[in-house]
């Protein structure tokens, strides 16, 4: 327990005493994952809406895949972009091994699935009778799918915090294809696996605490947002 | 804040992570020079030293890759790496035999520690050689932990059960499966043996539940060594920037600020520079 108290006093330091390398990360973790959660939405969302009103051939088998997505572990996703980015690889000429972009890319597949299959669910949920309610008000397609959004707004805000606590807390992609370097691809989970390697579990744990920190401040921000929506509707 | 509004934030996000993912990255036409290592050799901090250091003086980037030596050495295979600082030499020979290596050079060692409960109740600290050593730990009631992980350091240390005609088995002998920080960790909570590299075990301060039994056997000796790769192992393949690095790592002054690295932090030195030295020399002919 003594690691733990003195993880606690370590993040308190890095945080308050301004650690330059540890702040140099954490907004890189920042940039990186919320660029990845922005790309799992704006793929996602159409995604998902399709599932919950669309009526096509195949929905269900797409469904089970965004399903079984929310669990795709992230060292595969990370082995596969690697073997793709390899310089002998089909992708190999764009040189993104190692760099921030391939970890945006790597964290945006694992946030997609886990985007559409939420939001899926969340927008199936007030489907049924909404749209029966926007047919009798003879409202468009276009405005149906506006006011389901609008209507959806609350569960959609928890679906895009999902998402991003999907691909902030990996490690097994960001360390496959970002290759933990120092001052460009390390981020906090990488920083905290390399601490731990090295035996210094209370730093490792200091970088976990600093994460948490982190998740806390960008989901109390989304939290407020969703909260207050919440209270101005009624 | 109205629904909409919500909606224009997260379409902004997402523009934004969509312009700033299709930036490309910089666009150097050779790109930096890669350097698969192994973990052991970037936890002990001597990389951070020697990186800034060749980047000044060479003028290449280079950016460091630390992953097990089993895959350090299959990403120089493949050529997806520009040099390897491994140290197996086992499965460096077999790299070197696949004709995708320029020299193969020696540029420095560290040496392994027998560590165990500082009580020592399977009498490990009075044998007299490391043999007995590792006869000790197996018959004796504590247990071992192995790395367990294709490590440089598990491959010395299978090689020492196998020089003490002993299969490692049983109860007694787990694998842990980690990397060195955590093995050290299992056993001090398990009051059992383990090797250690000298440099991880200063750096984890654990020396409240092990202590150093047996030390100093040119058996226990972890051999660096730098790999070159060529372009015959990939058409990307960096040769120059490999080649550099080989070349500046077993320099005389890169030497020198190799065998002072540690002496701040633990006061004594956790590398011994060991270019243009003979390999069989320092084993013992092993």
């Amino acid at each position: 327990m003594e690691v733990v108290i003195e993880a606690i006093e370590g993040a308190w330091q890095l945080l308050v005493g301004r650690d330059e390398v540890t702040y140099e990360v954490l907004w890189r973790s920042l940039r990186i994952s919320l660029s990845a959660t922005g790309i799992a939405l704006a793929l996602g969302l159409p995604v998902g809406l399709g599932l919950a009103v669309g009526r096509f051939r195949g929905r269900r088998t797409l469904y089970t895949l965004a399903n079984t997505g929310m669990g795709l572990p992230p060292i595969v996703v990370g082995l596969v972009l690697t073997v793709l980015l390899w310089r002998s690889g089909p992708l190999g000429g764009l040189r993104l091994l190692y760099t921030p972009t391939a970890m945006v890319i790597a964290q945006a597949a694992i946030a997609t699935p886990v985007v559409i299959a939420l939001s899926a669910a969340a927008l199936q949920q007030i489907d049924e009778e909404f749209r029966l309610q926007m047919r009798g008000i003879g409202a468009s397609r276009l405005r149906s799918l506006w006011e389901l959004g609008r209507e959806a707004h609350l569960p959609l805000l928890a679906v895009a915090m999902a998402g991003f606590g999907a691909a902030i807390s990996e490690v097994g992609a960001a360390l496959m294809v970002g290759g933990n370097l120092q001052g460009e691809t390390r981020v906090l989970t990488t920083a905290a696996v390399r601490e731990a390697s090295r035996g210094r579990f209370a730093a490792a744990l200091a970088f976990g605490f600093v994460l948490l920190a982190l998740a806390l401040l960008v989901n109390l921000t989304l939290t407020t947002l969703q909260q207050r929506d919440r209270t101005t509707r009624r | 804040m109205d629904p909409p509004t919500v909606w224009r934030l997260l379409g902004s996000v997402a523009v934004v992570a969509l312009a700033v993912a299709c930036t490309p990255a910089d666009g150097t036409d050779a790109g930096p020079v890669i350097l698969a290592t192994t973990t052991s050799t970037d936890d002990s901090g001597l990389l951070d030293v020697l990186v800034p250091r060749f980047e000044q003086e060479t003028g290449f980037r280079l950016d460091v890759i630390a992953v097990g030596s089993g895959q350090a050495i299959e990403l120089g295979r493949r050529g997806e790496a520009d040099v390897v600082l491994a140290h197996s030499p086992d499965a460096e020979r077999q790299l070197v035999a696949t004709g995708v290596t320029g020299d193969r050079e020696l540029v420095m060692y560290n040496d392994v520690v027998v560590l165990g409960p500082g009580d020592d109740p399977s009498q490990v600290g009075p044998a007299t050689a490391l043999t007995e050593v590792m006869q000790r730990v197996a018959t004796g009631e504590a247990a071992f932990i192995s790395r367990g992980d294709d490590s440089g350091t598990h491959a010395l240390e299978l090689s020492l059960w196998e020089q003490a005609g002993i299969e490692p088995s049983g109860q007694g002998y787990r694998e842990a499966g980690q990397g060195m920080g955590a093995t050290l960790q299992i056993a001090a909570e398990a009051e059992a043996y383990t090797l250690s590299d000298r440099g991880t075990w200063l750096a984890t301060e654990l020396q409240d539940g092990l202590a150093i039994l047996y030390e100093g056997d040119p058996a226990l000796f972890n051999l660096y060594h730098v790999i070159p790769i060529t372009d015959a192992a990939g058409d990307r393949v960096n040769e120059d920037g490999g080649q550099a690095f080989a070349d500046w790592i077993v320099a005389d002054d890169i030497q020198a600020s190799i065998g002072r690295f540690g002496m701040d932090a633990y006061g004594q030195a956790l590398f011994v520079p060991a270019a243009g030295r003979d390999a069989g020399d320092l084993r013992g002919g092993g």
